[in-house]
């Protein structure tokens, strides 16, 4: 509670330091030139690419940039990443900036801003080109809710067609790519193209601060909406030359219900049109060199899986026991090996570290909840986790195989996990390799003592009557 | 040969010996335990088949609420509406024992889940039973012998049967609990020690807490003491080892909930107390003989006797006015079809339509027991040379089992370690006349060369070297425990010894016969390992909830009992019904976790029938059965497609006569053309328009056009028809399950409305005697 709120009193000071920073050159002094926003929707994690050209026209310097997302977006928001572009043409290279959540007064209609930090202020009369990406999850919403097997999923995409922002952009266009041809209605907003795969929103001229243009797009969307509800990873480290990933996952369809009957023989029968929207295999990208793959959920192995290996990946390719439906659920665990030495490293200080990936190896899921739990080995101490994005962490204890005194486990807990968050994480921790002697020590003392005491009895008469 | 050094050397051998059995034990439950680890290595480490589901469920719930929780516990997802008490209705013996292991593991922080610990309890508990079958054995002919029953008790098909991993079943630790039973019966008979004879009222009760088949104990022990009493073998270590079991063992046995009070009410019990009496009866005799000259003992018993017929048949009188008076005679169905072969199959449809509790044929006893039912009679003679309390009790064990398994398949069981220790004896025996006769002809080989002789085959190792070390080690072995029992069987130990030294000399056979014959017997020894290796590969370790088949382009596997059961739990509600034939009952709740009507617990005969009425009756007088147990999914088997033979529609006929047992609307031959039982176009319009055919060929048709059934081998007869009142939600990979949904009652209740808007003036009550006549199974 306390940290809670110490957090939530430095975020607001900050906050209040930077509006007396921006005071001046407040939001009217900046202007965006050029807006292009490019809406993948073609799988159901939406990605949008956006470029900006801003420009300051205030007199002072400004070293941030507000983005603005409408309320609705910003709890379907996983990622936001911007970046500079630096050169021309062919020099063209980008400078990842930091985005952080900031608050301002007077948001109208509750809308909630990023600030991107920029490297340099921008001055006087300078402009900049930013490149925005950002990933929207559970934001397709199926109509109809409930389909039978025969039909295919219709999606609704609700946006705007004017780029949401607090600066007045001169001139902006809105590209969205629906996965097929088909897309039952949108909304006009002239001038607005539909030609094959795409629509084309704009050019649009002049938009002031806040515009809002709300559009809704019907289309129809086939590809699994695969969604992993919760996912624990148990990471756990063995210095005697393995580490052992255990990942527990709830999935489940998450497009349009499917309603009345699944008839197999229409399934299996024909297959292109009978079940359209539901999935059977899911890629799981697994480390290099990993072992001992297992697959399976609580009532045993689960017989269709395939693992396929190179040098440099691993695949399992995982078949659910049944194929998934609308709103369909399974359970299962993936278990695997990995070498120690791939994964663990010494840093110069002589601490350990433990440098893995964070999110979620199957492909194109969603993960609402991911928990990823390192357990280290017993004796390990101080351990310290360095993840590149903001994540919930505590410690446990947890006893395994003949422990006393119990293994530490870092815990981090993050929501709305999509694969771009599958980045390497490091764990910290000091550790004397002693340790690792102590179970062995305790094995042989039993079996020391064990015969010992059977050597005793055997020399001892314990008869009354002699 | 001075009497020192040969002391020395005997004493070295003694030495020897023990440690080289003790490493021979440890080997011998090495076997026992791998041997039964095909299933784990073959398929995968699951609970296996259909008891052992429920077994598993029963001790999940142990480790996760405790052990008071457990007998309270009140299973609300099974035989809905009824429930059932499973604190009070299981043996609770294996589930405490698997549950007591895990805690353990746990306590000790090896992480190990309740799966692991049931799927690995019955091969721990074998290893165990091999071990208590070698005490056993060794009890009645000396350690040679043991060591042979032990070594073949690891491996016998028949136990092996019930006891791979996974196999999480009662009979798992039972026999390990019946045979350490009758072992510490029989140690309490060669020593008199009260201490046994208490040990063995415990082992008695952890028997009963394991197996209803602790009746078997319960009446073979008091059978051996009536025999001993009848020959004339009474003695006080016999009084010692009955009374206090008696007496022990029903107080202890009563203190287990599913027997309570039938430890003394039954008469499966009858027989033990009757002894009792008797045993007390002869007792008093002989203290009274001891004390009374001759011909005061004579009048005493002419007044006795007369005075006791009196008194004993006024108690006999009652006690037969009490069986009487029960509908059973106070014996429970099962053992009734135990005692009258006929009798289940003549009143107890649901007894007799379980496959394992049909008599066995020939060929089953070869396969389960092979090569120990030729070695059994010479097991039975040598138990003969000479006839001890012990060697006795092992006879009588035969005899009456090998009664017992010819009753019913299950109790094959029961038989496989009485074959075992009485094929050990015989081997032993064997090996031990055969090997003294080539040792007698040639005085010149030392022992080192048998042995070394002894290394041909890996199986031929144990017993011969058995068989040399009992030679060997036989004075002492005879001397060792005659030094602690009386003076009495002292004098007789030594004199059988001396006879038997002197038999020794006498039986002696041609070198080359007796070479001969060891041969063949290792060959015997080496079939059976053969023998018993194929049947744990290949014949026991499937786990039936997934088939596999060998085909041209490799393995392939039917996972569909679980693809349909990991369907249910995650896609239907949880407080949901879903009826099935009673086969599934049990899988259901554990693997899918949903509430059944009926289970493999057959506790309740009318709702079986019940649901045999339903799978039998046409499609809406099912749907209307099914609703009124607030069923929402039906689950059927169907191995048409893929040719799986123990699917629904063959156990279709016991559904029809369990259902017609309880409900006459339902008559066999309605479903069997010139009674035979056909589901082509040749079949009865009874058959198909009910439901089990409706449900499992259900646009059967469209797979490959005809319609054709693997299993029955021919087209099936109504191809084309629809589901008015069940809507089909799912069907697995293979169709091996298909599982349906009851339609909602749409258009009753129009009709309904309609109806009451036409008589607006009907009162309740002749509506409520409407709805009774149109559903006369609620």
């Amino acid at each position: 509670m306390a940290a809670q709120l110490r957090f939530r009193l430095a975020l607001v000071f900050s906050v209040f330091a930077l509006l007396s920073l921006l005071a001046r050159s407040s939001s009217q002094d900046l202007q965006i030139a050029n807006a292009e926003r490019r809406i993948d929707l073609t799988s159901h994690i939406i990605k949008v690419f956006l470029t900006l050209k801003v420009e300051n026209t205030g007199a002072s310097p400004a070293s941030e940039i507000l983005l603005a997302f409408p309320p609705t977006q910003v709890d379907h928001l996983a990622v936001v990443k911007a970046a500079a572009t630096v050169g021309k043409r062919k020099k063209k290279t980008y400078q990842p900036l930091d985005v952080n959540p900031s608050e301002q007064p007077d948001s109208p209609n509750g809308t909630k801003y990023f600030s991107v930090s920029l490297l340099k202020p921008l001055g006087k009369g300078e402009s900049v080109t930013l490149e925005v990406f950002y990933i929207l999850t559970h934001s397709l919403e199926p109509f109809p809710v409930e389909i039978s097997q025969s039909e295919s999923q219709l999606v609704y995409y609700r946006d705007s067609a004017i780029i949401l922002s607090p600066y007045a952009i001169k001139q902006q266009t809105t590209y969205i790519k629906t996965p097929g041809t088909k897309v039952e209605s949108y909304t006009r907003v002239d001038p607005t193209i539909h030609a094959g795969k795409e629509l084309k929103y704009g050019p649009y001229d002049e938009q002031p601060p806040y515009s809002y243009s709300p559009i809704v797009i019907h289309f129809e969307n086939n590809n699994p909406f695969a969604v992993v509800e919760e996912l624990v990873r148990e990471v756990e480290i063995s210095h005697w030359g393995s580490i052992q990933i255990t990942e527990h996952y709830k999935l489940v369809h998450a497009g349009a219900r499917h309603k009345g009957i699944f008839s197999r023989v229409e399934y299996q029968s024909r297959p292109s049109i009978s079940g359209v929207s539901s999935f059977k295999h899911i890629l799981a990208r697994l480390p290099p060199r990993v072992h001992s793959v297992y697959y399976r959920d609580e009532i045993g192995n689960i017989s269709s899986s395939h693992l396929r290996m190179d040098s440099r990946k691993s695949e399992l390719e995982i078949e659910p026991r049944y194929p998934l439906f609308g709103g369909w659920k399974a359970t299962f665990v993936i278990g695997y090996g990995v070498p120690l030495e791939d994964f663990l490293f010494e840093s110069s200080d002589g601490r350990r570290y433990l440098n893995f990936t964070f999110g979620c190896p199957l492909v194109e899921t969603v993960v609402d909840k991911l928990t990823v739990k390192v357990v280290l080995p017993e004796g390990s101490k101080e351990p310290s986790a360095v993840v590149p994005f903001p994540v919930d962490q505590h410690l446990e204890t947890s006893y395994s195989y003949l422990d006393v005194v119990g293994r530490t486990v870092v815990v981090l807990e993050k929501k709305n996990v999509v694969p771009e968050h599958s980045i390497p994480f490091q764990v910290y921790y000091n550790f004397n390799p002693i340790f690792m002697l102590a179970e062995p020590f305790m094995l042989a003392s039993v079996f020391f003592f064990f015969f010992m005491a059977c050597v005793a009895y055997l020399h001892i008469d314990l008869s009354i009557r002699k | 040969m001075a009497a020192s050094e040969d002391s020395n050397e005997s004493k070295i051998r003694t030495v020897f010996g023990s440690v080289l059995s003790l490493f021979i034990l440890i080997l011998i439950g090495v076997l026992a335990f791998s041997i039964r680890l095909f299933s784990v290595i073959k398929y995968e480490s699951v609970i296996h088949e259909f008891d052992p589901y429920f077994n598993y469920r029963v001790t999940q719930f142990l480790t996760k609420n405790g052990i008071y929780d457990f007998w309270n516990w009140f299973d609300d997802r099974t035989w809905y509406p009824l429930g059932r008490v499973i604190g009070g209705t299981v043996y609770p013996g294996l589930t405490l024992t698997a549950g007591s292991i895990w805690w353990l593991l746990n306590s000790l922080n090896i992480p190990l889940s309740v799966e692991t610990v049931c799927v690995f309890t019955a091969p721990i508990f074998s290893a165990n039973a091999a071990w208590a079958t070698y005490l056993l054995t060794k009890e009645v002919k000396g350690t040679g012998a043991g060591l042979t029953a032990a070594a073949l008790l690891a491996m016998v098909p028949s136990y092996i049967s019930r006891s791979v991993a996974g196999s999480y079943d009662n009979e798992a630790v039972a026999i390990f609990a019946l045979i350490f039973t009758f072992y510490l019966y029989i140690k309490t008979l060669n020593t008199g020690s009260l201490f046994y004879a208490t040990l063995n009222a415990i082992t008695y009760f952890y028997m009963v807490c394991s197996w209803g088949g602790y009746t078997f104990i319960i009446n073979l022990i008091p059978m051996h003491v009536l025999l001993c009493i009848v020959t004339g073998r009474y003695s006080s270590r016999l009084y010692i080892a009955y009374a206090p079991l008696v007496v022990l063992g029903t107080l202890l046995a009563a203190l287990v909930p599913v027997v309570g009070f039938n430890a003394v009410m039954t008469s499966e019990h009858f027989a033990s107390f009757l002894v009792f009496i008797i045993i007390h009866v002869v007792a008093l005799v002989y203290y009274i003989k001891g004390i009374l000259s001759p011909k005061m003992f004579k009048v005493a018993v002419t007044l006795v006797v007369s005075v006791g017929l009196v008194v004993c048949c006024a108690v006999v009188a009652v006690l037969i006015a009490l069986v009487a008076s029960s509908p059973t005679k106070g014996w429970s169905g099962r053992s009734l079809s135990l005692l009258d072969p006929t009798y289940a199959s003549k009143y107890i449809p649901i007894i007799a339509s379980v496959s394992e509790h049909q008599p066995p044929t020939w060929p089953s006893y070869f396969m389960d027991i092979n090569v120990l039912a030729f070695l059994v009679p010479a097991g039975i003679v040598a138990c003969f040379l000479p006839l001890s309390d012990a060697s006795s009790f092992v006879v009588l064990y035969i005899v009456t089992s090998v009664y017992f398994s010819g009753v019913m398949v299950r109790l094959m069981l029961v038989l496989a370690p009485a074959a075992c220790i009485l094929s050990g004896i015989a081997l032993s025996e064997a090996f031990d006349v055969l090997t003294r006769s080539i040792k007698f002809q040639l005085p010149g080989l030392s022992e080192n060369s048998q042995i070394d002789a002894g290394d041909t085959t890996s199986s031929s190792v144990v017993t011969q070297n058995d068989a040399a070390k009992t030679n060997k080690n036989e004075d002492t072995l005879k001397e060792r425990p005659s030094r602690k029992t009386r003076k009495k069987e002292k004098e007789h130990v030594e004199k059988t010894s001396i006879k038997s030294q002197i038999k020794k000399r006498l039986l002696v056979l041609p070198l080359e016969a007796s070479i001969a014959a060891i041969f063949l017997l290792v060959l015997l020894g080496a079939f059976y390992v053969v023998h018993c290796v194929w049947a744990a590969a290949e014949a026991y370790s499937a786990p039936s909830i997934v088939l596999t088949s060998h085909s041209h382009d490799g393995l392939h596997v039917f996972d569909d009992f679980r693809e349909a059961y990991a369907w249910l739990r995650h896609n239907t509600e949880v407080d949901d019904k879903v009826a099935s034939w009673w086969d599934y009952g049990y899988q259901t709740t554990a693997m899918a976790n949903r509430t059944v009507i009926v289970d493999n617990n057959t506790w309740n005969n009318t709702h079986i029938a019940t649901v045999g009425t339903a799978m039998s009756s046409p499609e809406k007088a099912a749907w209307e059965i099914f609703n009124s147990l607030d069923v929402k999914y039906v689950l059927v088997v169907f191995g048409g497609l893929v040719g799986y033979p123990s699917d629904d529609i063959n156990k279709f006929l016991w559904m029809v006569r369990i259902g017609g047992g309880v409900f006459p609307h339902i008559r066999e031959p309605d479903y069997l053309r010139d009674g035979q039982y056909r589901i082509d176009s040749q079949a009865t319009p009874t058959m198909l328009n009910c439901l089990m055919y409706k449900l499992s060929y259900f646009r059967f048709v469209e797979t490959d056009g005809k319609g054709f059934d693997r299993v029955r081998r021919t087209e099936i007869g109504k191809k084309y028809f629809k589901l008015t009142h069940f809507e089909e939600v799912f069907t697995t990979h293979h169709w091996m399950v298909r599982i349906y949904k009851l339609k909602p009652p749409k258009n009753r209740i129009r009709v309904k409305t309609k109806k009451s808007k036409s008589k607006a003036s009907s009162t309740t009550s002749s509506k409520r005697s409407g709805k009774r006549k149109k559903n006369p199974w609620q």
